[in-house]
Protein backbone atom coordinates (compact mmCIF):
# COMPACT_ATOMS: atom_id res chain seq x y z
CA UNK A 1 0.00 0.00 0.00
CA UNK A 2 2.81 2.60 0.91
CA UNK A 3 4.75 1.01 -1.90
CA UNK A 4 1.61 2.05 -4.26
CA UNK A 5 1.74 5.51 -2.77
CA UNK A 6 4.93 6.19 -2.88
CA UNK A 7 5.14 4.65 -6.73
CA UNK A 8 1.83 7.50 -7.27
CA UNK A 9 3.88 10.27 -6.21
CA UNK A 10 7.50 9.26 -7.28
CA UNK A 11 6.14 8.73 -10.93
CA UNK A 12 5.14 12.06 -11.27
CA UNK A 13 7.66 14.42 -9.14
CA UNK A 14 11.09 11.99 -9.23
CA UNK A 15 11.45 12.17 -5.58
CA UNK A 16 13.86 9.25 -5.14
CA UNK A 17 16.98 11.76 -5.75
CA UNK A 18 15.23 14.22 -3.64
CA UNK A 19 15.13 12.40 -0.02
CA UNK A 20 18.30 9.76 -1.49
CA UNK A 21 20.58 13.20 -1.99
CA UNK A 22 19.57 14.16 1.60
CA UNK A 23 19.64 10.94 3.33
CA UNK A 24 21.37 8.06 2.00
CA UNK A 25 24.90 8.94 2.32
CA UNK A 26 27.69 6.88 4.05
CA UNK A 27 28.62 7.12 8.07
CA UNK A 28 32.28 6.93 8.03
CA UNK A 29 33.66 3.98 10.91
CA UNK A 30 35.78 6.42 12.67
CA UNK A 31 32.19 8.37 13.66
CA UNK A 32 30.72 5.51 14.83
CA UNK A 33 30.41 4.83 18.34
CA UNK A 34 28.97 1.52 17.51
CA UNK A 35 32.45 0.50 16.43
CA UNK A 36 34.71 2.99 18.86
CA UNK A 37 33.21 4.36 21.42
CA UNK A 38 35.09 7.16 21.60
CA UNK A 39 32.88 8.19 18.61
CA UNK A 40 30.18 9.56 20.97
CA UNK A 41 31.70 12.79 20.85
CA UNK A 42 30.65 13.06 17.48
CA UNK A 43 26.81 12.65 18.65
CA UNK A 44 27.15 15.82 20.43
CA UNK A 45 26.16 18.07 17.71
CA UNK A 46 23.02 16.11 16.40
CA UNK A 47 22.35 16.01 20.50
CA UNK A 48 22.35 19.94 20.03
CA UNK A 49 20.25 19.73 17.08
CA UNK A 50 17.72 17.40 18.64
CA UNK A 51 17.53 19.69 22.21
CA UNK A 52 16.74 22.49 19.71
CA UNK A 53 14.09 20.51 18.06
CA UNK A 54 12.00 20.02 21.62
CA UNK A 55 12.91 23.57 22.36
CA UNK A 56 10.93 24.53 19.12
CA UNK A 57 8.16 22.14 19.90
CA UNK A 58 7.88 22.82 23.83
CA UNK A 59 7.85 26.91 23.06
CA UNK A 60 5.14 26.35 19.87
CA UNK A 61 3.18 24.98 23.17
CA UNK A 62 4.14 27.43 25.67
CA UNK A 63 3.00 30.35 23.57
CA UNK A 64 -0.24 28.73 23.46
CA UNK A 65 -0.84 30.26 27.13
CA UNK A 66 1.90 32.72 27.18
CA UNK A 67 1.05 36.42 27.48
CA UNK A 68 3.53 39.13 26.49
CA UNK A 69 2.32 41.37 28.94
CA UNK A 70 3.54 42.85 32.29
CA UNK A 71 0.10 42.57 33.75
CA UNK A 72 -0.34 38.77 32.78
CA UNK A 73 2.84 37.35 31.69
CA UNK A 74 4.04 36.63 35.39
CA UNK A 75 0.07 35.17 36.17
CA UNK A 76 0.12 32.60 32.94
CA UNK A 77 3.22 31.54 33.58
CA UNK A 78 2.24 30.58 37.11
CA UNK A 79 -1.22 29.47 35.63
CA UNK A 80 0.46 27.21 33.26
CA UNK A 81 3.22 26.20 35.66
CA UNK A 82 -0.10 25.11 38.34
CA UNK A 83 -3.11 24.77 36.53
CA UNK A 84 -2.69 23.45 32.88
CA UNK A 85 -2.31 20.03 31.85
CA UNK A 86 1.14 18.79 31.86
CA UNK A 87 2.37 22.61 31.44
CA UNK A 88 5.43 22.04 34.65
CA UNK A 89 6.51 19.47 32.42
CA UNK A 90 6.71 21.25 29.21
CA UNK A 91 7.87 24.62 30.99
CA UNK A 92 10.21 22.15 32.30
CA UNK A 93 11.59 20.64 29.11
CA UNK A 94 12.03 24.50 28.08
CA UNK A 95 13.89 25.43 31.05
CA UNK A 96 16.21 22.49 30.96
CA UNK A 97 16.28 22.46 27.83
CA UNK A 98 17.72 25.88 27.49
CA UNK A 99 20.62 24.69 29.84
CA UNK A 100 21.47 21.68 27.87
CA UNK A 101 21.39 22.67 24.81
CA UNK A 102 24.02 25.20 25.82
CA UNK A 103 26.45 22.75 27.22
CA UNK A 104 25.44 20.12 24.28
CA UNK A 105 26.42 23.19 21.94
CA UNK A 106 30.16 23.68 24.12
CA UNK A 107 31.31 20.42 23.87
CA UNK A 108 29.95 20.13 19.87
CA UNK A 109 32.33 23.26 20.07
CA UNK A 110 35.26 21.76 21.30
CA UNK A 111 34.84 18.27 19.39
CA UNK A 112 34.67 19.97 16.41
CA UNK A 113 38.07 22.35 17.76
CA UNK A 114 39.62 19.07 19.16
CA UNK A 115 39.83 17.41 16.07
CA UNK A 116 40.71 20.17 13.48
CA UNK A 117 37.26 19.79 11.89
CA UNK A 118 37.58 23.61 11.57
CA UNK A 119 40.32 23.50 8.69
CA UNK A 120 40.00 23.67 5.28
CA UNK A 121 37.33 23.02 3.38
CA UNK A 122 35.19 23.58 6.23
CA UNK A 123 35.83 27.22 7.31
CA UNK A 124 32.74 28.75 6.24
CA UNK A 125 31.13 25.75 8.69
CA UNK A 126 33.06 26.84 11.53
CA UNK A 127 32.08 30.62 11.29
CA UNK A 128 28.34 29.67 10.92
CA UNK A 129 28.95 27.59 13.86
CA UNK A 130 29.84 30.76 15.86
CA UNK A 131 26.80 32.53 14.44
CA UNK A 132 24.32 29.74 15.73
CA UNK A 133 26.62 29.61 18.89
CA UNK A 134 25.91 33.71 19.41
CA UNK A 135 22.26 32.94 18.06
CA UNK A 136 21.88 30.48 20.80
CA UNK A 137 23.06 32.91 23.63
CA UNK A 138 20.54 35.64 22.66
CA UNK A 139 17.69 33.05 22.85
CA UNK A 140 18.98 32.22 26.58
CA UNK A 141 19.47 35.95 27.60
CA UNK A 142 16.07 36.65 26.18
CA UNK A 143 13.92 33.55 27.22
CA UNK A 144 15.06 34.60 30.65
CA UNK A 145 13.21 37.62 31.09
CA UNK A 146 9.98 36.51 29.51
CA UNK A 147 8.57 34.78 32.81
CA UNK A 148 8.71 38.16 34.35
CA UNK A 149 9.72 37.01 37.75
CA UNK A 150 12.13 38.99 39.94
CA UNK A 151 15.22 36.84 38.74
CA UNK A 152 14.04 37.27 35.04
CA UNK A 153 13.73 41.07 35.90
CA UNK A 154 16.89 41.81 37.53
CA UNK A 155 19.21 39.75 35.44
CA UNK A 156 18.16 41.56 32.54
CA UNK A 157 18.40 44.81 33.93
CA UNK A 158 22.00 43.82 34.63
CA UNK A 159 22.59 42.49 30.74
CA UNK A 160 21.35 45.73 29.65
CA UNK A 161 23.31 47.81 31.88
CA UNK A 162 26.09 45.78 30.77
CA UNK A 163 25.37 46.22 27.02
CA UNK A 164 24.76 50.16 27.91
CA UNK A 165 28.39 50.53 28.88
CA UNK A 166 29.69 49.49 25.82
CA UNK A 167 31.13 52.67 24.34
CA UNK A 168 29.29 55.31 21.73
CA UNK A 169 26.78 52.18 20.61
CA UNK A 170 25.74 51.06 24.46
CA UNK A 171 22.86 53.69 24.45
CA UNK A 172 21.80 52.77 21.12
CA UNK A 173 21.54 49.02 21.60
CA UNK A 174 20.31 49.61 25.12
CA UNK A 175 17.18 51.29 23.76
CA UNK A 176 16.75 48.68 20.78
CA UNK A 177 16.52 46.18 23.03
CA UNK A 178 14.60 47.86 26.06
CA UNK A 179 12.54 49.84 23.98
CA UNK A 180 13.21 53.22 25.96
CA UNK A 181 16.94 54.92 27.18
CA UNK A 182 15.73 54.30 30.92
CA UNK A 183 12.48 52.08 31.43
CA UNK A 184 12.47 48.45 31.49
CA UNK A 185 9.24 47.57 31.15
CA UNK A 186 6.64 47.01 29.35
CA UNK A 187 8.31 47.38 26.01
CA UNK A 188 11.08 45.77 26.94
CA UNK A 189 8.90 42.53 27.12
CA UNK A 190 7.09 42.71 24.07
CA UNK A 191 10.61 43.35 22.49
CA UNK A 192 12.08 40.08 24.15
CA UNK A 193 9.50 38.25 23.26
CA UNK A 194 9.60 39.54 19.78
CA UNK A 195 13.39 38.86 19.43
CA UNK A 196 12.74 35.52 21.06
CA UNK A 197 10.02 33.84 19.60
CA UNK A 198 10.38 35.67 15.93
CA UNK A 199 13.75 37.37 15.52
CA UNK A 200 15.94 34.86 16.91
CA UNK A 201 14.30 31.62 15.38
CA UNK A 202 14.62 32.80 12.12
CA UNK A 203 17.82 33.66 11.95
CA UNK A 204 18.25 30.03 13.64
CA UNK A 205 16.88 28.30 11.33
CA UNK A 206 18.70 29.93 8.32
CA UNK A 207 21.76 29.38 9.99
CA UNK A 208 21.03 25.67 10.88
CA UNK A 209 19.66 25.15 7.33
CA UNK A 210 23.07 26.65 5.81
CA UNK A 211 25.30 24.69 8.57
CA UNK A 212 23.27 21.11 7.55
CA UNK A 213 23.78 21.72 3.71
CA UNK A 214 27.63 22.59 4.27
CA UNK A 215 27.82 19.00 5.73
CA UNK A 216 26.33 17.26 3.53
CA UNK A 217 27.83 18.81 0.45
CA UNK A 218 31.37 18.37 1.98
CA UNK A 219 30.89 15.06 4.15
CA UNK A 220 32.46 14.71 7.27
CA UNK A 221 35.94 15.21 8.02
CA UNK A 222 38.04 12.22 7.98
CA UNK A 223 39.52 10.25 10.87
CA UNK A 224 42.90 12.10 12.64
CA UNK B 1 12.60 18.30 -20.24
CA UNK B 2 12.36 19.10 -24.53
CA UNK B 3 13.45 22.49 -25.47
CA UNK B 4 12.43 24.68 -28.75
CA UNK B 5 10.08 23.92 -31.22
CA UNK B 6 9.07 20.61 -30.28
CA UNK B 7 8.49 21.77 -26.48
CA UNK B 8 4.87 20.13 -25.05
CA UNK B 9 3.14 21.27 -22.35
CA UNK B 10 -0.09 19.92 -21.62
CA UNK B 11 0.16 16.55 -20.36
CA UNK B 12 3.89 16.56 -19.93
CA UNK B 13 6.41 17.19 -17.48
CA UNK B 14 10.43 17.38 -16.99
CA UNK B 15 10.18 14.02 -14.82
CA UNK B 16 10.31 10.97 -17.62
CA UNK B 17 8.23 7.74 -16.51
CA UNK B 18 11.18 5.68 -18.41
CA UNK B 19 14.53 6.62 -16.39
CA UNK B 20 13.42 7.54 -13.04
CA UNK B 21 15.88 6.61 -10.01
CA UNK B 22 15.63 3.21 -8.55
CA UNK B 23 14.67 3.36 -5.30
CA UNK B 24 17.78 0.92 -3.90
CA UNK B 25 20.24 2.26 -1.27
CA UNK B 26 24.23 2.89 -2.63
CA UNK B 27 26.11 0.52 -2.14
CA UNK B 28 28.73 1.11 0.67
CA UNK B 29 30.93 -1.84 0.19
CA UNK B 30 33.36 0.04 -1.42
CA UNK B 31 33.97 2.45 0.88
CA UNK B 32 36.83 2.45 3.51
CA UNK B 33 36.17 0.00 6.97
CA UNK B 34 33.21 -0.38 8.30
CA UNK B 35 31.06 2.47 6.71
CA UNK B 36 27.18 2.12 6.72
CA UNK B 37 24.11 3.40 5.71
CA UNK B 38 23.30 6.54 7.07
CA UNK B 39 19.19 5.90 6.16
CA UNK B 40 18.18 3.37 7.87
CA UNK B 41 21.45 1.84 9.65
CA UNK B 42 23.12 4.43 11.22
CA UNK B 43 19.94 6.88 12.51
CA UNK B 44 18.50 3.92 14.53
CA UNK B 45 21.52 4.10 16.40
CA UNK B 46 21.25 8.01 16.34
CA UNK B 47 17.84 7.56 17.65
CA UNK B 48 18.62 4.72 20.22
CA UNK B 49 21.65 7.60 21.39
CA UNK B 50 18.73 10.17 21.38
CA UNK B 51 16.24 8.09 23.62
CA UNK B 52 18.83 7.48 26.04
CA UNK B 53 19.16 11.19 26.09
CA UNK B 54 15.65 11.94 26.47
CA UNK B 55 15.47 9.83 29.61
CA UNK B 56 18.47 11.67 30.98
CA UNK B 57 16.44 14.95 30.45
CA UNK B 58 12.93 14.11 31.34
CA UNK B 59 14.48 12.62 34.87
CA UNK B 60 15.61 16.36 35.18
CA UNK B 61 12.62 17.79 34.36
CA UNK B 62 10.87 15.47 36.47
CA UNK B 63 12.96 15.67 39.67
CA UNK B 64 13.65 19.42 38.96
CA UNK B 65 10.58 21.90 37.95
CA UNK B 66 11.31 24.83 36.63
CA UNK B 67 11.88 27.61 38.86
CA UNK B 68 9.51 30.35 39.29
CA UNK B 69 10.07 33.76 41.45
CA UNK B 70 7.65 36.01 42.16
CA UNK B 71 6.21 38.66 40.00
CA UNK B 72 9.01 41.47 38.78
CA UNK B 73 8.97 44.20 41.25
CA UNK B 74 11.35 47.54 39.75
CA UNK B 75 10.93 49.10 43.48
CA UNK B 76 12.91 46.38 45.04
CA UNK B 77 16.06 47.65 45.56
CA UNK B 78 17.95 45.47 47.88
CA UNK B 79 16.92 42.16 45.40
CA UNK B 80 20.74 40.31 44.18
CA UNK B 81 20.78 40.21 40.63
CA UNK B 82 22.08 36.96 39.13
CA UNK B 83 22.06 36.22 35.66
CA UNK B 84 21.37 32.36 34.39
CA UNK B 85 24.45 30.27 35.24
CA UNK B 86 25.95 30.23 31.57
CA UNK B 87 26.42 33.58 31.93
CA UNK B 88 28.47 33.93 35.37
CA UNK B 89 31.65 34.19 33.73
CA UNK B 90 31.13 36.78 31.97
CA UNK B 91 29.11 38.79 34.79
CA UNK B 92 32.37 37.87 37.17
CA UNK B 93 34.46 39.30 34.75
CA UNK B 94 33.12 42.57 35.62
CA UNK B 95 33.78 42.43 39.04
CA UNK B 96 37.95 42.52 38.52
CA UNK B 97 39.43 45.67 39.48
CA UNK B 98 40.95 45.96 36.03
CA UNK B 99 37.60 44.84 34.26
CA UNK B 100 35.44 47.31 35.96
CA UNK B 101 34.63 50.88 37.12
CA UNK B 102 37.12 53.10 35.18
CA UNK B 103 38.52 49.56 32.96
CA UNK B 104 34.48 48.88 32.27
CA UNK B 105 35.52 48.63 28.45
CA UNK B 106 38.02 46.01 29.11
CA UNK B 107 35.53 43.63 30.68
CA UNK B 108 31.94 44.06 29.21
CA UNK B 109 34.20 44.97 25.57
CA UNK B 110 37.72 43.98 24.84
CA UNK B 111 37.85 40.13 26.80
CA UNK B 112 34.44 38.95 25.34
CA UNK B 113 35.20 40.65 22.17
CA UNK B 114 38.61 38.81 21.66
CA UNK B 115 37.30 35.66 23.12
CA UNK B 116 34.64 35.42 20.57
CA UNK B 117 36.37 37.12 17.54
CA UNK B 118 39.42 35.01 18.09
CA UNK B 119 36.63 31.92 18.58
CA UNK B 120 35.37 32.84 15.29
CA UNK B 121 38.28 33.52 13.10
CA UNK B 122 40.39 30.01 14.79
CA UNK B 123 40.27 28.54 10.62
CA UNK B 124 42.60 31.23 9.61
CA UNK B 125 44.57 31.69 12.10
CA UNK B 126 45.13 28.12 12.26
CA UNK B 127 46.08 27.28 9.17
CA UNK B 128 48.03 24.53 8.97
CA UNK B 129 46.92 21.23 7.67
CA UNK B 130 47.61 19.52 10.94
CA UNK B 131 45.04 18.59 12.57
CA UNK B 132 45.87 16.26 15.75
CA UNK B 133 46.02 18.55 18.97
CA UNK B 134 49.16 17.68 19.99
CA UNK B 135 51.06 18.46 16.54
CA UNK B 136 49.53 21.88 17.42
CA UNK B 137 50.63 23.30 20.21
CA UNK B 138 49.51 26.92 20.32
CA UNK B 139 45.58 26.59 19.62
CA UNK B 140 45.25 23.70 21.66
CA UNK B 141 47.53 25.58 24.67
CA UNK B 142 45.18 28.49 23.96
CA UNK B 143 41.69 27.29 23.82
CA UNK B 144 42.60 24.73 26.81
CA UNK B 145 43.25 28.18 28.61
CA UNK B 146 40.09 29.83 27.46
CA UNK B 147 38.08 26.31 29.10
CA UNK B 148 40.18 26.60 32.48
CA UNK B 149 39.51 30.36 32.22
CA UNK B 150 35.65 29.93 32.07
CA UNK B 151 35.28 26.96 34.23
CA UNK B 152 37.39 29.40 36.72
CA UNK B 153 35.28 32.70 36.27
CA UNK B 154 32.13 30.20 36.72
CA UNK B 155 33.38 28.96 40.14
CA UNK B 156 34.46 32.02 41.48
CA UNK B 157 31.18 33.74 40.55
CA UNK B 158 29.73 30.85 42.70
CA UNK B 159 32.06 31.52 45.36
CA UNK B 160 30.80 34.73 45.30
CA UNK B 161 27.47 33.90 45.69
CA UNK B 162 25.59 34.01 49.16
CA UNK B 163 23.36 31.14 47.80
CA UNK B 164 20.98 31.12 51.01
CA UNK B 165 20.30 35.04 50.67
CA UNK B 166 19.45 34.43 46.90
CA UNK B 167 17.24 31.08 47.28
CA UNK B 168 15.07 33.16 49.69
CA UNK B 169 14.55 36.17 47.60
CA UNK B 170 11.86 36.62 45.46
CA UNK B 171 9.52 33.96 47.05
CA UNK B 172 5.62 33.96 45.66
CA UNK B 173 3.38 34.91 48.35
CA UNK B 174 -0.12 34.83 48.86
CA UNK B 175 -0.09 38.46 47.93
CA UNK B 176 1.18 37.82 44.57
CA UNK B 177 -1.56 35.05 43.96
CA UNK B 178 -3.92 37.59 44.54
CA UNK B 179 -5.42 36.30 47.83
CA UNK B 180 -4.15 38.77 50.23
CA UNK B 181 -6.66 42.08 49.44
CA UNK B 182 -4.57 45.44 48.80
CA UNK B 183 -4.23 47.36 51.57
CA UNK B 184 -1.53 49.70 52.61
CA UNK B 185 -0.37 49.16 56.11
CA UNK B 186 1.46 51.74 57.86
CA UNK B 187 4.33 49.75 59.57
CA UNK B 188 5.51 53.03 61.65
CA UNK B 189 1.78 53.77 63.29
CA UNK B 190 1.22 53.49 67.01
CA UNK B 191 -1.78 50.95 66.57
CA UNK B 192 0.98 49.07 64.21
CA UNK B 193 3.08 48.57 67.29
CA UNK B 194 1.01 48.02 70.02
CA UNK B 195 -0.57 45.05 67.57
CA UNK B 196 3.40 43.69 66.85
CA UNK B 197 3.46 43.95 70.81
CA UNK B 198 0.19 41.49 71.94
CA UNK B 199 1.09 38.05 71.64
CA UNK B 200 -2.71 37.20 71.45
CA UNK B 201 -3.25 39.14 68.96
CA UNK B 202 -0.29 37.93 66.71
CA UNK B 203 -0.75 34.51 67.82
CA UNK B 204 -4.10 34.29 65.70
CA UNK B 205 -4.19 37.03 63.16
CA UNK B 206 -0.08 36.65 62.17
CA UNK B 207 2.35 39.34 62.07
CA UNK B 208 1.37 39.84 59.01
CA UNK B 209 -2.06 40.54 59.35
CA UNK B 210 -2.79 38.00 56.88
CA UNK B 211 -4.42 35.79 59.54
CA UNK B 212 -3.11 32.02 61.10
CA UNK B 213 -5.87 30.51 63.21
CA UNK B 214 -7.92 33.66 63.49
CA UNK B 215 -9.24 35.14 60.27
CA UNK B 216 -6.77 37.70 58.18
CA UNK B 217 -7.50 41.66 59.62
CA UNK B 218 -6.49 43.17 56.19
CA UNK B 219 -9.55 44.58 54.38
CA UNK B 220 -12.04 43.79 57.53
CA UNK B 221 -15.25 45.13 57.34
CA UNK B 222 -15.66 46.75 60.82
CA UNK B 223 -15.50 50.31 62.11
CA UNK B 224 -13.24 51.35 64.90
CA UNK B 225 -16.62 50.81 67.48
CA UNK B 226 -17.29 47.24 66.18
CA UNK B 227 -13.65 46.68 66.30
CA UNK B 228 -13.06 47.48 69.88
CA UNK B 229 -16.56 45.55 71.21
CA UNK B 230 -14.70 42.33 69.39
CA UNK B 231 -11.60 42.67 71.20
CA UNK B 232 -13.22 43.49 74.44
CA UNK B 233 -15.87 41.07 74.26
CA UNK B 234 -14.62 38.00 71.96
CA UNK B 235 -16.69 36.74 68.86
CA UNK B 236 -16.86 33.40 68.00
CA UNK B 237 -13.82 31.82 68.35
CA UNK B 238 -11.91 34.79 69.79
CA UNK B 239 -11.97 34.99 73.33
CA UNK B 240 -13.04 38.01 75.32
CA UNK B 241 -10.48 39.77 77.52
CA UNK B 242 -6.85 38.69 75.97
CA UNK B 243 -6.04 42.60 75.39
CA UNK B 244 -3.41 43.37 77.82
CA UNK B 245 -2.80 46.99 77.35
CA UNK B 246 -4.75 50.29 78.62
CA UNK B 247 -8.03 51.92 77.19
CA UNK B 248 -6.07 54.12 74.85
CA UNK B 249 -4.26 51.51 73.35
CA UNK B 250 -7.01 49.58 73.00
CA UNK B 251 -8.62 52.93 71.00
CA UNK B 252 -5.38 53.50 68.65
CA UNK B 253 -5.12 49.33 68.08
CA UNK B 254 -9.05 49.41 67.22
CA UNK B 255 -8.53 52.40 64.71
CA UNK B 256 -5.50 51.09 63.16
CA UNK B 257 -7.47 47.93 62.50
CA UNK B 258 -10.70 49.38 61.28
CA UNK B 259 -8.28 51.57 59.01
CA UNK B 260 -6.88 48.24 57.35
CA UNK B 261 -9.66 48.68 54.41
CA UNK B 262 -8.68 47.64 50.85
CA UNK B 263 -7.18 50.82 48.05
CA UNK B 264 -10.17 51.61 46.20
Amino acid sequence: MLNKIYDWVDERLDITPIWRDIADHEVPEHVNPAHHFSAFVYCFGGLTFFITVIQILSGMFLTMYYVPDVENAWKSVYYLQNEVAFGEIVRGMHHWGASLVIVMMFLHTLRVFFTGSYKKPRELNWLVGVGIFAIMLGLGFTGYLLPWDMKALFATKVGIEIAASVPFLGEIIKTLLAGDSTIIGAQTLTRFFAIHVFFLPAALFALLAVHFIMIRRQGISGPL
Amino acid sequence: MQRGKGMKFVGDSRVKANNRMPNVPKDYTEYPGKTEAFWPDFLLKEWMVGAVFLIGYLLLTVAHPSPLEGPADPTNASYIPLPDWYFLSMYQLLKYTYASGPYNVIGAMVIPGIAFGALALIPFLDTTPERRPSKRPLPTAFMLLAVAALIYTTWESVQATDWDAVDAQGEITDKHLGLLPDVEVDETSEGYEIYQAQASCIGCHGGDLAGVSGPMLLGNELTAEEVQEVIVNGRGGMPAGTFTGTDEELQVLAEFIAGLKEAE
